[in-house]
């Protein structure tokens, strides 16, 4: 075989490896290299975002989520007129003890995006509502700031802007006046989809401890319902009947 | 009682003349807003179009971003701020909204119409422009037909680029 032969041979090979390794079938690819919906379409009730948290593995001295969300949404550092009671907590580190035994606990507390959510029932505006994926979100364009979701939510997971706020984050347009919370890290979600990381989870993770799962609740086969389905799982205040997406495990 | 008459034409004459030589300068001096330019070739829409509708295309944007999550960057705010508010120089403090240099409220100043898009959008550039170069359509195709826009404009807009 001449030398010519065997480079053609070889780049053919080569190519047929590309090809295989890359698609299964005509449009199935085994390399997933967009993910999430696509930019212009809307969200459905297809998807369900959740997550589950392991208090077992949430360390009682690490706050990694909270300062994670705080640099992701821009919030925590700029109210510097506000009282401490009066600063934003999207997301907070809550200790907890048993009576009874003395166990000890430690978990995030934040949004736990209820399917029926009491914040969107009492809102006099529309401007808390529930996304059909199941994210709760206040349309601060709408929002007058009566603050009534933030009685009505029994986690307190919402905080009001009491003052004049610059340079917000990108990713979280947030001003004084109105009422806000966890939003799930929803500009992440609409980019990157099943794949998405909440910036809490993500820092969770380079700290080691990987207590968050963040996946749709819908979809059987995501990280997310396998693991609810194999260890279990409870929500808080289950008797509310809210169904919240958040779930917690070891508690 | 002829040449008065003559006279009280010639006095008209003068009089318009005297007025106009006031008016019509004034008219050339009348103050138009300057607007800095943005970066880039051209916008995401043609001018005129911006001119008369940019904040039609913002309020679709803001409602369908915020509730069905659609996050295209043609008519995102963020993507305006992007092109059209320049970065701080080093050690100088950015140009604000408000201020008759900001893109956004050299217009609105002008105008006597205030905004509240910036009490919680941030007022300048938070990242990348967007990559237009001047030869495409559009850069992503839009979601949906805006209710607002009438379709005549946007075939105009459309035969124009042909």
């Amino acid at each position: 075989m001449s030398k010519d032969v065997n480079a053609t041979r070889r780049k053919f090979l080569g190519q047929a490896a590309a090809l295989t390794g890359l698609s299964v079938a005509p449009g199935v690819f085994l390399v997933d290299l967009a993910h999430g919906k696509p930019a212009d379409e809307p969200v459905s009730a297809k998807n369900r975002w959740g997550m589950l948290i392991d208090t077992n593995k949430c360390a009682k001295d690490c706050n990694a989520c909270v300062t994670a969300c705080q640099q992701e949404n821009g919030w925590g550092s700029n109210e510097v007129n506000s009282r401490p009671d009066q600063q934003a907590q999207w997301i907070r580190k809550v200790n907890l003890k048993h009576k009874a035994t003395g166990a000890t606990y430690s978990l995030p507390m934040l949004c736990q995006h209820c399917e029926t959510p009491p914040c969107a029932d009492v809102c006099p505006t529309g401007a808390s509502f529930r996304r059909a994926d199941g994210i709760v979100l206040v349309d601060k364009h709408i929002c007058i700031g009566c603050r009534y979701c933030m009685m009505a939510c029994p986690y307190k997971a919402r905080s009001f802007i009491h003052e004049v706020l610059q340079d917000q984050s990108v990713n979280a347009p947030r001003g004084k006046g109105t009422v806000e919370s966890c939003t799930l890290c929803v500009h992440r979600v609409d980019r990157d989809g099943e794949n998405a990381v909440p910036a809490c989870a993500e820092a969770c993770n380079e700290e080691g401890h990987a207590a968050f799962v963040f996946g749709d609740l819908n979809d059987p086969d995501s990280r997310l319902s396998q693991t609810l389905k194999k260890f279990g799982s409870r929500q808080i205040r289950a008797d509310l009947g809210l169904n919240p997406g958040i779930h917690y495990k070891g508690i | 009682m002829k040449s008065l008459y003559y006279n009280n034409k010639r006095i008209a004459t003068l009089l318009v003349a005297v007025l106009l030589s006031f008016a019509l300068p004034a008219m050339a001096d009348t103050p138009v807003p300057v607007v800095p330019k943005g970066k880039g070739v051209k916008c995401v829409e043609p001018t005129d179009v911006m001119r008369k509708r940019h904040f039609e295309f913002i309020l679709h944007q803001r409602d369908a971003t915020m509730h069905e999550g659609i996050r295209t960057p043609q008519h995102s705010l963020a993507q305006c701020l992007n092109c059209h508010v320049p970065k701080a120089e080093a050690g100088q403090e950015r140009v604000r909204y408000g201020s008759d240099e900001h893109f956004c409220s050299s217009c609105h100043n002008y105008a006597g119409v205030t905004i509240d898009c910036f009490e919680c959008h941030n007022d300048g550039p938070t990242g990348q422009p967007l990559e237009l170069t001047g030869a495409e359509g559009r850069p992503t195709p839009l979601a949906q037909p805006l209710d607002l826009v009438d379709e005549a404009v946007r075939v105009a807009t459309r035969e124009e680029e042909e």
